[in-house]
């Protein structure tokens, strides 16, 4: 099987990688990129823990192929943080204890930065429906949903 | 002598006794007791029991100290998640 | 306030317990930086692949591999001829990792590979071709014991069980005391019903994932996400014929666990695989994988009789919970039927649990085992007996509760306790009093739990800047090693932020119990205090040797040692920094450490209480308000005890409405993967509240209880409770699904 060769931007840096035609953007970023910081929890796109986006549009890393990374600008949690400044989300999340084990934790901050991009002052339903395809099992997200609607306020303040 | 609870379903092994009395000062001597005196507690014994003395229970410790007038209760081997 | 054992019993006031701290893995994980048990590789690493069985009961008659093993870029293949004959303990754990002469259960492993890449892995599966004779399957717990069942093993069922039973019965449990007839003759009320749970999931996020390698000289290393990475040290040196201390595990960042990653998997198959091929081979389970292979809970079937006077109080209680536990014996049904009775004081009482097989996979752990179906029954039953009578429910359970000298359904009396204390504080919530409207209800329920202890190691060293690393043995699975900084620095008065607590691989510390039981921030909590106070000890030695005093005339306080008593002298105070500093001078490195198989673990109490909405035209349950009382002795991290009690509460309402397995008449499970077995997610619920009340532990210096399991235990039965106040009729059957709810609303 011959491979594909893949030009894209991720985290703003360029990357060139080879995959399979049939290899999804979650596989070529863990097993080929070495950034590991997306989650697979199921590759059916159904638990989030893979959210990344792409051209800032919020997507599955397992529901796309990494042939289509082609040209286009890709955003994991690697890219959050800005050098040691973490984003106020992050910030919140270890404030609130929004995470027990943590393997979500990825998949949702990218989820709810998507979220406060679009919106900046969602109300908490408007925060749960966002979220629900993000799947917790160890919080009952009710401090998830408490972070993020916290860090919301602090980003509202700060611009 | 310790005055020793055992569950239900162990009584079948100790002639349909739920309260026996064993002559034992420490965890060890009261399992041995047991096994002695009713050899037909053995396989449950060796499968794991627990045993609450005076409420607190203990798993495995031998020389755990078991007063005369201390409450002996075994219950089934305790396992959680 | 806790009472301290070790310094006398005079209330202690904390600096640190209590407090909100940032964790010390908070960084990491939510940078992506933290690595869990997919996240590592290794040079020149294999990708091991599972073959499972697509039948729900079959005997192998023949696997040939050999085509498979021919395909280019295959390194080897594995089937139960390649693991010796295992010894008695770690026999049904082997078999659930690789399937002997029978495939027992839809998704059972017959066989793994281990190849260059996933895409030959996945191809070399196809071409082992394993001859199946397909055998009657059973996977329903009341047809699994009728005697003409299918039977899954023959021979296996332990001397409690009478002569007549179905093979399938493995074991036979009776608790209680008292007389049941009698009991109930002088009730004004008596209530016989029958319950039913499904089998549900732990559902982690996280599926189980290994990397494993060994060596020609037979030493080998493992990386795996686990509760115990202790337990799987000794199960896989155990499975493999090697000894413990050959073998080196190391436990990654774990996504979730909740009883299901107490055993193993992949583990033994990957270091046979490692070992047959002289490489690294790394394995990761698919969800569909983890659903039909992992640990799900029992589903249950549950008999009730229960009577009651018209004042509220019940005369006698009776269970029958019969569970079943897969394809192997030990359903936690003896927790069960220990558990359901165990909140209140009752003259007379009895349960009987039966440990039922069935193909369907090997039932794990899954927080507080055997518990909530055992109290979905029992507080279903005191609730509409009550509400037959007349009476307030949550009065009712005050009346009955168990508090310290009683004498519990399962036999010890208990010490202090904190049942009443949750119940009173419920009844005076604004909660308990908030108005209803329309096609809601609500419901209270209460639940128990044991808590353990177990076998724990820890070590603290002292570093010559003066910080302290904290090595313990345990996997963090919620916060656990901002809890043991914290019992550190408490004890020896620093800032939390100069203790790093780690999670030592098994070649570093001595023998540790799993995560389990609610053990972690008890047991190994325990520890460190003691591991704390011996290098106390030893810096009081060192200070002493410095001021040329007795070593007794030193003594320890804000973080430094100071002369005490009247022949001490005066000395300024010298802080664990300065100690350290002159470590080597004084007689070299400072370190404390403890070992213990702590005992006496507090049980732990808790109160629920649900506001639910029904949608009379669908059926559909919506969870308006949520409110947990629970005591926690003492709690540590209140943010992180606060997330147990809304985690549990949460996995107890996707138990109740949501989730279930779904098999087909072939025995195959229907809906293997989150679409299509649902958890709860974010939009589904409201906030939890979560409300800690403190009754200290005697056991634990601090008076701390394990908080983790007891709050998966009541919200089962609240929500019924709930729903049958909102629809008028009695929910006696999980998971409350809304074509469920929309019949039981069409029939009333």
């Amino acid at each position: 099987m011959s491979k594909i060769h893949v030009t894209t931007t991720i985290n703003g840096d360029p990357v060139d990688f080879l995959c399979d035609p049939g290899e999804t953007l979650l596989d070529v970023l863990r097993d080929r990129l070495g950034m590991t910081g997306s989650k697979e929890g199921c590759g059916t796109g159904d638990c989030g823990a893979c959210s990344v986006t792409v051209e800032g549009r919020l997507v599955c890393s397992c529901l796309m192929l990494g042939a289509e990374a082609e040209g286009r600008e890709i955003a994991t949690i690697e890219g959050m943080a800005d050098g040691e400044t973490l984003h106020p989300l992050q910030r919140k999340f270890i404030e609130h204890a929004a995470l027990q084990c943590g393997i979500c934790t990825p998949g949702i901050l990218v989820a709810a930065k998507s979220l406060l991009e679009r919106n900046p002052d969602p109300t908490e339903e408007e925060t749960r429906y966002w979220l629900a395809g993000n799947l917790c099992r160890c919080t009952g997200y009710d401090k998830i949903i408490r972070a993020v609607m916290d860090a919301a306020k602090d980003m509202r303040e700060a611009s | 002598m310790v005055q020793v609870t055992i569950w239900g379903s162990l009584a079948t092994a100790t002639g349909d006794q739920t309260e026996v009395e064993i002559d034992a000062s420490t965890l060890r001597e009261l399992l041995d007791g047991l096994a002695a005196r009713y050899p037909a507690l053995k396989p449950q014994l060796e499968r794991g029991v627990s045993v609450a003395i005076d409420g607190r229970i203990y798993n495995d410790s031998w020389f755990t100290p078991i007063q005369e007038d201390s409450e002996v209760v075994l219950l089934a081997r305790l396992k959680g998640g | 306030m806790a009472l301290d054992r070790k310094t006398g019993t005079a209330p202690r006031e904390f600096k640190i317990i209590g407090t909100r701290p940032a964790r010390p893995d908070g960084i990491d994980k939510v940078t992506g930086r933290a690595r869990f048990g997919a996240d590592m590789s290794a040079p020149g690493m294999l990708v091991g692949r599972v073959l499972r069985s697509p039948h729900a009961h079959a005997r192998i008659k023949s696997i040939d591999s050999s085509a498979a093993e021919a395909l280019s870029g295959v390194h080897a293949v594995v089937t139960r001829a390649d693991f010796p004959a295992p010894g008695e303990d770690v026999a049904d754990i082997l078999d659930n990792c690789m399937a002997g002469e029978k495939a027992l259960y839809d998704g059972h492993a017959v066989a793994a590979v281990a190849a260059s890449s996933a895409a030959v892995a996945r191809q070399a599966l196809k071409l082992i071709k394993v001859e199946y004779e397909p055998l009657p399957h059973v996977t329903d717990v009341d047809a699994a014991m009728a005697v003409d069942a299918p039977a899954l093993h023959e021979g296996r069922a332990n001397e409690t069980v009478p002569d007549g039973h179905s093979p399938n019965v493995m074991a036979r449990h009776a608790f209680g005391h008292g007389d049941i007839e009698a009991g109930l003759a002088q009730a004004d009320r008596v209530l016989e019903r029958s319950y039913r749970t499904e089998a549900t999931h732990q559902g982690y996020i996280e599926p189980h994932a290994c990397l494993a390698s060994m060596g020609a000289d037979g030493q080998a290393d493992l990386w795996c996400c686990t509760q115990g990475h202790y337990m799987v040290r000794n199960t896989c040196a155990a499975i493999l014929g090697i000894t413990q201390g050959q073998l080196r595990v190391t436990a990654s960042e774990i996504g979730g666990g909740f009883g299901g990653k107490t055993t193993v998997f992949l583990e033994p198959v990957a270091l046979m695989l490692a070992k047959k091929t002289g490489r690294p081979v790394k394995m990761v389970m698919s969800r569909a994988e983890v659903l039909r292979a992992t640990g799900p809970t029992s589903s249950s079937s549950v008999d009730i009789r229960l009577g009651m006077t018209s004042d509220g109080r019940i005369t006698a209680g009776f269970a029958e919970l019969r569970y079943q536990g897969g394809a192997y014996p030990g359903a936690p049904v003896d927790m069960g039927a220990m558990s359901a009775f165990a909140p209140y004081d009752l003259e007379n009482v009895r349960t009987i649990g039966w440990d039922v097989v069935t193909n369907r996979p090997k039932a794990a752990a899954y927080r507080a085992p055997g518990a909530p179906m055992a109290a979905f029954a029992v507080e279903s039953a005191i609730d509409e007996l009550a509400r037959d009578l007349g009476l307030d429910p949550l009065e009712v359970r005050l009346k009955n509760a168990a508090r310290e000298g009683t004498r519990a359904s399962y036999g010890p009396t208990y010490p202090a306790i904190g049942l009443e204390a949750t119940l009173r504080t419920a009844r005076d919530h604004p909660h308990w009093s908030a108005p209803l409207g329309p096609n809601q209800g609500r419901g209270v329920a209460c639940g128990f739990w044991f808590n353990f202890g177990g076998d724990t190691c820890v070590s603290l060293n002292i570093t010559p800047d003066g910080t302290v690393n904290l090595s313990e043995g345990n996997p963090d699975i919620g916060g656990s090693r901002a809890s043991m900084s914290m019992m550190a620095a408490e004890e020896l008065g620093i800032p939390y932020d100069k203790v790093r607590t780690v999670i030592a691989d098994t070649g570093s510390l001595g023998q540790n119990e799993v995560t389990d039981g609610s053990r972690v921030t008890f047991a190994v909590g325990l520890a460190t205090i003691e591991a704390a106070r011996a290098a106390k000890r030893e810096m009081c030695k060192r200070a002493a040797q410095v001021w040329g005093i007795d070593e007794e005339a030193v003594i320890w306080e804000d973080g430094a040692a100071r002369p005490s008593g009247p022949n001490a002298g005066e000395h300024p105070p010298m802080t664990l920094a300065d100690i350290a500093a002159i470590a080597s001078n004084t007689g070299g490195p400072i370190a404390g450490h403890y070992e213990i198989n702590a005992e006496g673990a507090g049980v732990s109490f808790a109160t629920h209480m649900v506001d639910t909405e029904v949608d009379p035209d669908t059926g559909a349950v919506t969870i308006l308000r949520y409110t947990v009382f629970q005591d926690a002795g003492k709690a540590v991290h209140p943010s992180y005890v606060e997330g147990q009690f809304q985690g549990g509460a949460v996995q107890g309402i996707g138990w109740a409405l949501n989730e279930e397995y779904i098999y087909d008449d072939n025995g195959i499970l229907q809906n293997a993967g989150f679409l299509d077995y649902r958890i709860p997610v974010a939009s589904d619920l409201p906030m939890i509240d979560a409300v800690i009340l403190e009754i200290p532990n005697p056991g634990h210096p601090y008076g701390v209880r394990g908080v983790g399991e007891t709050s998966i235990v009541p919200p089962l039965a609240a929500i019924a409770n709930a729903v049958s106040a909102a629809t008028g009729t009695r929910m006696s059957d999980l998971p409350m699904s809304p074509p469920k709810v929309l019949a039981a609303i069409q029939a009333r």
